[in-house]
C-alpha cells in the first residue's frame, strides 16, 4: 500500500533545505488550508450532483443532463448563481448573530472535515484523541442552527431551530456511545490508531454483534445529527417552509446548503473510518492474490468509496421514507436508542475483557 | 311527504309549500329556529345539505336543504327577511355545525347577519371591502373596491350578535385570538396547504390549540359572473372549481340544467360520462396519495402517483383534446364521440392499477413511520362528520355511507355493481386508506363500463333535441354528484331567461375545511400537515 | 398558428453571438458570460400555485416531464432562496399584496413568469369583481405562458425562453424592471436610499 507519508515528508524536506522551520510551516499551512477548501468545495459540489441523480433513479426520471456533459455542470452552475445571488438585508433581526450563523455551521463542518483520515499517511492533524475531537467539533454546528434560528426574528425559524436544539442534543448522545463502543474494541482514540487496528479485518467484522449494533445505531443518529430525512424536522420543508435558513439568502444560505451535503460526507466518513476500515482495503484472511489486488487500489479511493457507498445508504432511506414528528423523534433517542447504545457499550467491554472478538 | 307537511305545519303555522323536486318551505324567520329544531330532533333531518343565499329582489334569504340520513328525505326551507338595510336571520350553526361555515359565505354575499352565529366575519372577501357583490344592487364601481396593496386592517375582528329573550339584538365584538395566543401563520403561500389556503394556529410548543382557516385568496366570485352568462357558457366555471373533479362537477350541472329542460341523455352518452367520471376519480385519488405523502417527506411515492396519473390524462387527452380543464360535458351529452383507442386505454389502465396499487402499499402503507404518523390522527368520528356536512372519502372513513353513487343513483350507476368502501377509525390512516381502496373500485367500474360501451349499440353522443339557445323555466333546482372529494351540489334559480338568476355550487371542500378546526386541535404542528393533506381539499373549490 | 412558427426562437442566441463579436470587453465579457450561464442553468422557482396551472407544474416535476434535467429542480419554499416566481393560476384582490411581497422578498435577480390565461390576463374570469386582470398589473413579467392550463411542454418552452433572455441581460438589462424601480423612487422619494 503506497504511504503518502514519503510525498508529506519528501516535500518538507524540500523546504527545509531552503527555509528555516516556521517558514516551512507557514507554507505547509496555507497549501493546506488551500487545498481542503478547495477539496471542500469540489466534494460539496460533487456530493449535490450525486444526490440529485440518486434521487433522480428512485423516481423513475433522468436528473439533471442538460447542462454539461451528463449533467455534470449542474452544480457548478449553481454555485456560480448562489454566490452572486442578492444578499437580503433584513430589518429587525440581531445582524450579528444573523452574520455569524452560517460560518459557524461551515467552521464546524471544515473543522471535522481537516480530521478525517484520506488515506495511508493523508491526514492533517494525528493527535491521539483524534476521534473525540471530531465529535466536539461537530457539535459546534448545531450552535450555528439555533443562532440561525433565533436571529431571524422569524417563528419557521424559531420553530425550526428548537426543533434542532433538540434533536441534536439527544442523538449526540447516541453517537458517542456508538463511538465509544469502537474505541473500547480498538483501545485508542487516535484516528491513525483506528485505522491500523483494523489491518487485519474492519471492526464491523471483528466486534461482530455489538459492533453491528453500534454501526445501526450510529447511522440512525447521525442522519439525525445532519438533519437529513426521514428526521429533517428542523427543515422540514412542508411544514417550516424552510425551517431555520428561511429567512437566509444568496452565499449565506448557499453555506448552509454546502455544509448540509458536507456533513453527510463526514458521518459517512467517520461511519467507515470506525466500522469499515478507513482507507484499509479489504482484506480476507487465506486469499492472497485477492488481498493483493486490493491493495493495488490507492488507500484514497477506498476511502471515499466507502464513505459514498454509506452516503448511499442514507440518501436511499431519506427519499423512500416519511418524516417522523418531534415526539416520536425524541422517544425513539430516549427509550430505544440510547438504552440500547448503553447496554451494548457493556456488552462490548465484557466481549473485549474475555476476549470474545476476532 | 304530507305527513312531514303537516308536522311542519303544526310547528310553523306560518309556512306556505311548493311541490317541486323536493318539498319546500316558507317559514318566517320567528318560526325558523323552533321548526329547526324539531326537524332535526324529532324527524331526523341530520345533515344539512347546503344553506344557498339568494336575492329575491324583495326580500333577501336562504333556501336550506336537509337530509334524514336514516330515510334519505331530502326537503328544502325557505327563510327571507325584507329588510335590505339592515338583514338579520337566526342561526342554526348550533344544530348542524355545516351552518358555521355556510353561513358565513351568505354573510360575505348578501350581509345577512345571523343572530346567534359566534363568528361573523367575511370568509372569502378583504375585510375593508365595500359592499356585498351578489346582491342584485351591488355597485360594480372599480373606484370603490380598488386592487389594494396594503394588508387588510383588523383581520381577527369578528362580532356576534346575540338575541336576548325579548327579541333585543345586541351586537358583541372580539378578537378572534388572545392577546397571549402564539400565533402561527401557514400559508397562503406554503407548500402543504395545497394552494393558497391560510391557516392560522394558535400554538403551545409544538402542540396546536386551535386553528383559524382563512379562505378567500382564490375567491373569483364565479357564482356572480354564472349570472351574467349564458347556460352553455356556465358550463366551463365548473372544470375550474375542483380541477380535480372536473368531469363529475361539470356532469353535475348538465345534469341540473337536463333536469330542468326535460332532456333525456342518450344511454351511449351516460355511459361516456360515467367512465369519464371515474377515470376522473381515479386520477385525482392518485393525486391525493401523491401529496399527502409527499407532505408526509415521502418524496419518491409522490413520483410513483403521478406515474400512473399521465397515463389517466393521456386517455383525457385522446378524447378530449387537454389534459385538465377538459369541457367534455355538454348539456344534452357529451361534446364528442370517445377516441377509437379509448376502450383500449382504459383496459390497459385497469390492467395494471392492481399491481401498482400494491406498490404503493409496500412504498408507504406498511411503513412503520407512516402508520406512526397517520395512525389514531386526526380523527373525525361519525357524529362529527354529519354534523359538519363533511362527505366523500373523508367521511367514509368515518363510516357514514354517504356516496351519492349509492344514496341516489343517477346516470347508469344503477346498472353497474360497486362496493361502497366505509372504515371505522376516521382517523389520516383510514382517510389515505379509503381513497386507494377507491381507486379498486372504480377499477372495477370502468371494466364493467367498457363491456357496456362495447355492446352498446346506439351511437348517439348527444340527445338529438337540444334547444339552440337554452332558456330554463322558472323555477328552482337541485343536483347533487358523487365528485371526487364528496358530494357536490348546484342549484339554480332560473327566472326564464337565457341566463340563470341564481347559480349556487356546493362543493364539498368548504364542508372540509370547516372541519379542520376540529380534525387538528390538540395534534402536533406536524399533524397538522398530515390532517389537512388527508382530508385532500382543492382550494378552489371552496373559494369558488 | 404554424409550429414552424416555434422554431425561430434561435434568434436570441444569434444575436447574442453576434454582439459578444462586436467588441465586448474579452475578461468582462467571458465573466458576465460565465455569470449568466450560471443564473440560466439554474433557476430555482418558487412553489406559488394557485389553481389548475400548480397541478401542470406538479407534473413538469414529475417523472414524465421532469424538469430537473435543465436545472430548474430545486423548488424552494422561501422566497429568499429562489430565483423566480412562476404565477400559477388566478390572482384576486386578497391576494395581490401577499403576490407583490413575496416578489419583494425575493433576491435579486429576480424573474416573472405569468403562467396560464387567469395571470396573463385574467383568463375566463375576466370580469369578475375580485380577478386581478393580468399579474403584470401588479408585478413586471418576463415571460408570458399562455394556456389554460398550459400543458407541460408550452412551461418548458416559457422556461427556456427565459433562460435565452436571461442570456442576453447584459446587452439590454431586465428594462422591466428597471423602469419599474424608477417610477417606484419617484412616487416614493423617502425610499430612494433603501431602493439603492
Amino acid at each position: 500500500m503506497f504511504d503518502f507519508g514519503l510525498v508529506t515528508n519528501w516535500f518538507n524536506d524540500l523546504l527545509l533545505s531552503v527555509m528555516p522551520q516556521w517558514a516551512a510551516t507557514v507554507i505547509e499551512c496555507v497549501i493546506i488550508g488551500v487545498v481542503l477548501l478547495l477539496a471542500y468545495a469540489l466534494l460539496a459540489l460533487f456530493y449535490i450532483f450525486y444526490e440529485r441523480k440518486l434521487c433522480a433513479w428512485f423516481q423513475c426520471r433522468l436528473g439533471p443532463m442538460r447542462v454539461g456533459p451528463w449533467g455534470i455542470l449542474q452544480s457548478f452552475a449553481d454555485m456560480f448563481k448562489i454566490l452572486i445571488k442578492e444578499l437580503i438585508r433584513l430589518e429587525n433581526i440581531d445582524r450579528f448573530l444573523f452574520a455569524l450563523a452560517p460560518y459557524l455551521v461551515i467552521v464546524a463542518s471544515m473543522l471535522c472535515f481537516a480530521c478525517l483520515p484520506w488515506g495511508n499517511g493523508l491526514q492533517i492533524i494525528d493527535f491521539n484523541i483524534g476521534i473525540f475531537f471530531m465529535t466536539a467539533a461537530s457539535s459546534i454546528g448545531v450552535l450555528g442552527i439555533l443562532l440561525a434560528g433565533w436571529s431571524s426574528n422569524n417563528k419557521y425559524t424559531m420553530i425550526g431551530a428548537l426543533r434542532s436544539g433538540a434533536q441534536m442534543i439527544s442523538y449526540e448522545l447516541s453517537i458517542g456511545l456508538s463511538i465509544l463502543t469502537v474505541v473500547v474494541l480498538a483501545g485508542t482514540m487516535s484516528i491513525t490508531g483506528l485505522v491500523q487496528a483494523q489491518a487485519d479485518g474492519w471492526f464491523l467484522f471483528k466486534g461482530h454483534i455489538p459492533a453491528l449494533i453500534a454501526f445501526v445505531i450510529y447511522l440512525i443518529a447521525a442522519t439525525a445529527e445532519t438533519n437529513r430525512g426521514p428526521f429533517d424536522l428542523p427543515e422540514a420543508e412542508h411544514e417550516l417552509t424552510a425551517g431555520y435558513h428561511t429567512e437566509y439568502s444568496g452565499i449565506h444560505f448557499g453555506f448552509f446548503y454546502l455544509a448540509e451535503y458536507l456533513n453527510l460526507f463526514i458521518v459517512s466518513g467517520i461511519a467507515s473510518l470506525l466500522f469499515l476500515g478507513g482507507w484499509m482495503p479489504l482484506h480476507i484472511p487465506g486469499w492472497e492474490g485477492f488481498n493483493a489486488v486490493m491493495d493495488f487500489i490507492p488507500s484514497i479511493v477506498w476511502f471515499i468509496g466507502k464513505a459514498v457507498f454509506i452516503s448511499f445508504i442514507i440518501i436511499w432511506f431519506k427519499w423512500s421514507f416519511p418524516r417522523v414528528r418531534i415526539d416520536q423523534l425524541l422517544t425513539l433517542e430516549w427509550k430505544y436508542l440510547m438504552p440500547i447504545g448503553l447496554f451494548n457499550l457493556v456488552l462490548m467491554t465484557l466481549i473485549v475483557v474475555y476476549g470474545l472478538h476476532f | 311527504m304530507v305527513n312531514i307537511q303537516e308536522k311542519i305545519s303544526a310547528w310553523a303555522p306560518s309556512a306556505t309549500f311548493e311541490e317541486g323536486e323536493v318539498l319546500c318551505a316558507t317559514v318566517a324567520d320567528k318560526e325558523w329556529y323552533k321548526l329547526a329544531e324539531h326537524l332535526k330532533n324529532d324527524l331526523g333531518f341530520d345533515y344539512l345539505v347546503a344553506v344557498v343565499g339568494c336575492d329575491w329582489g324583495e326580500t333577501l334569504g336562504c333556501m336550506y336543504y336537509l337530509t334524514a340520513t336514516a330515510t334519505e328525505t331530502t326537503i328544502s326551507v325557505k327563510v327571507e327577511t325584507a329588510d335590505r338595510e339592515n338583514p338579520m336571520l337566526h342561526s342554526v350553526c348550533d344544530l348542524w355545525k355545516t351552518a358555521l361555515i355556510q353561513e358565513r359565505e351568505v354573510f360575505d354575499f348578501y350581509g345577512i347577519v345571523f343572530i346567534n352565529h359566534p363568528d361573523m366575519r367575511r370568509l372569502f372577501l378583504r375585510t375593508d371591502w365595500v359592499g356585498y357583490p351578489l346582491r342584485k344592487d351591488y355597485d360594480s364601481n372599480p373606484e370603490l373596491n380598488p386592487i389594494r396593496m396594503e394588508d387588510e386592517p383588523n383581520e381577527d375582528a369578528s362580532f356576534v350578535c346575540r338575541e336576548d329573550e325579548k327579541g333585543n339584538v345586541t351586537k358583541e365584538e372580539y378578537n378572534i385570538f388572545n392577546p397571549d395566543d402564539y400565533v402561527v401563520n401557514f400559508g397562503p403561500q406554503h407548500p402543504s396547504t395545497h394552494g393558497v389556503m391560510r391557516l392560522r394556529a394558535a400554538i403551545d410548543g409544538e402542540t396546536v390549540n386551535k386553528v383559524v382557516p382563512v379562505c378567500g385568496y382564490i375567491h373569483r366570485g364565479i357564482e356572480k359572473m354564472c349570472e351574467s352568462k349564458t347556460y352553455p357558457q356556465t358550463l366551463m366555471f365548473t372544470d375550474r372549481l375542483d380541477y380535480l373533479s372536473a368531469h363529475q362537477n361539470r356532469h353535475c350541472l348538465c345534469m341540473c340544467i337536463e333536469k330542468a329542460l326535460g332532456i333525456e341523455v342518450p344511454h351511449r352518452a351516460k355511459v361516456i360520462r360515467v367512465m369519464m367520471d371515474e377515470l376522473m376519480r381515479i386520477s385525482s385519488h392518485l393525486l391525493s396519495y401523491g401529496c399527502m405523502t409527499m407532505d408526509m417527506g415521502a418524496t419518491t411515492a409522490f413520483f410513483y402517483g403521478f406515474r400512473e396519473r399521465e397515463q389517466v390524462l393521456d386517455i383525457f387527452d385522446k378524447t378530449c383534446g387537454a389534459r385538465m380543464s377538459l369541457h367534455y360535458n355538454v348539456i344534452g351529452g357529451v361534446v364528442n364521440d370517445v377516441h377509437p383507442d379509448f376502450i383500449k386505454d382504459v383496459r390497459a389502465l385497469c390492467a395494471i392499477m392492481p399491481e401498482r396499487l400494491k406498490e404503493y402499499h409496500k412504498l408507504f402503507t406498511g411503513n412503520v413511520i407512516a402508520q406512526g404518523r397517520t395512525k389514531g390522527v386526526g380523527v373525525l368520528s361519525l357524529q362529527d362528520a354529519k354534523d359538519y356536512g363533511v362527505t366523500g372519502p373523508s367521511a367514509r372513513a368515518a363510516g357514514w355511507k354517504c356516496d351519492v353513487r349509492k344514496r341516489i343513483p343517477y346516470s347508469v350507476y344503477n346498472e353497474l355493481e360497486f362496493d361502497e368502501i366505509t372504515m371505522e377509525e376516521g382517523d389520516s390512516f383510514a382517510r389515505y386508506l379509503v381513497r386507494l381502496k377507491e381507486i379498486e373500485q372504480s377499477v372495477k367500474l370502468l371494466e364493467q363500463l367498457c363491456d357496456i360501451l362495447e355492446k352498446e349499440e346506439g351511437n348517439e353522443y348527444i340527445a338529438p333535441k337540444v334547444p339552440k339557445i337554452i332558456k330554463l323555466p322558472a323555477g328552482h333546482w337541485f343536483q347533487q354528484v358523487e365528485a371526487s372529494r364528496g358530494a357536490f351540489g348546484v342549484y339554480i334559480e332560473s327566472r326564464g331567461d337565457k341566463s340563470p338568476y341564481r347559480m349556487h355550487f356546493n362543493s364539498p371542500c368548504l364542508n372540509l375545511i370547516g372541519s379542520v378546526d376540529k380534525c387538528c386541535s390538540g395534534y402536533k404542528i406536524a399533524d397538522l400537515i398530515t390532517i389537512t393533506a388527508s382530508l385532500d381539499y382543492v382550494i378552489p373549490d371552496i373559494d369558488r | 398558428m404554424k409550429s414552424s412558427d416555434f422554431k425561430d426562437n434561435e434568434y436570441i442566441d444569434q444575436l447574442v453571438a453576434e454582439l459578444n463579436a462586436s467588441g465586448a470587453n474579452v475578461v468582462v465579457g467571458t465573466l458576465d458570460k460565465l455569470i449568466n450561464w450560471g443564473r440560466a442553468n439554474s433557476l430555482w422557482p418558487l412553489c406559488f400555485g394557485t389553481s389548475c396551472c400548480a397541478i401542470e407544474f406538479m407534473h413538469l416535476g414529475a417523472a414524465r416531464h421532469d424538469m430537473a434535467r435543465f436545472g430548474f429542480e430545486v423548488a424552494r419554499n422561501s422566497p429568499r432562496q429562489a430565483d423566480y416566481i412562476m404565477v400559477q393560476g388566478t390572482i384576486v384582490y386578497r391576494m395581490a399584496p401577499v403576490l407583490r411581497r413575496l416578489y419583494e422578498q425575493l433576491a435579486e435577480p429576480k424573474y416573472v413568469i405569468a403562467c396560464g390565461g387567469c395571470a396573463v390576463s385574467g383568463g375566463p374570469f375576466k370580469g369578475s369583481y375580485y380577478v386581478v386582470e393580468g399579474v403584470d398589473k401588479i408585478l413586471p413579467v418576463d415571460v408570458y405562458i399562455p394556456g389554460c392550463p398550459p400543458r407541460p411542454e408550452a412551461m418548458f418552452y416559457g422556461l427556456m425562453q427565459l433562460q435565452r433572455k436571461i442570456k442576453v441581460q447584459r446587452f439590454f438589462g431586465d428594462v422591466n424592471r428597471q423602469e419599474k424601480l424608477k417610477d417606484f423612487i419617484a412616487a416614493n422619494p423617502e425610499e430612494a436610499d433603501a431602493m439603492k
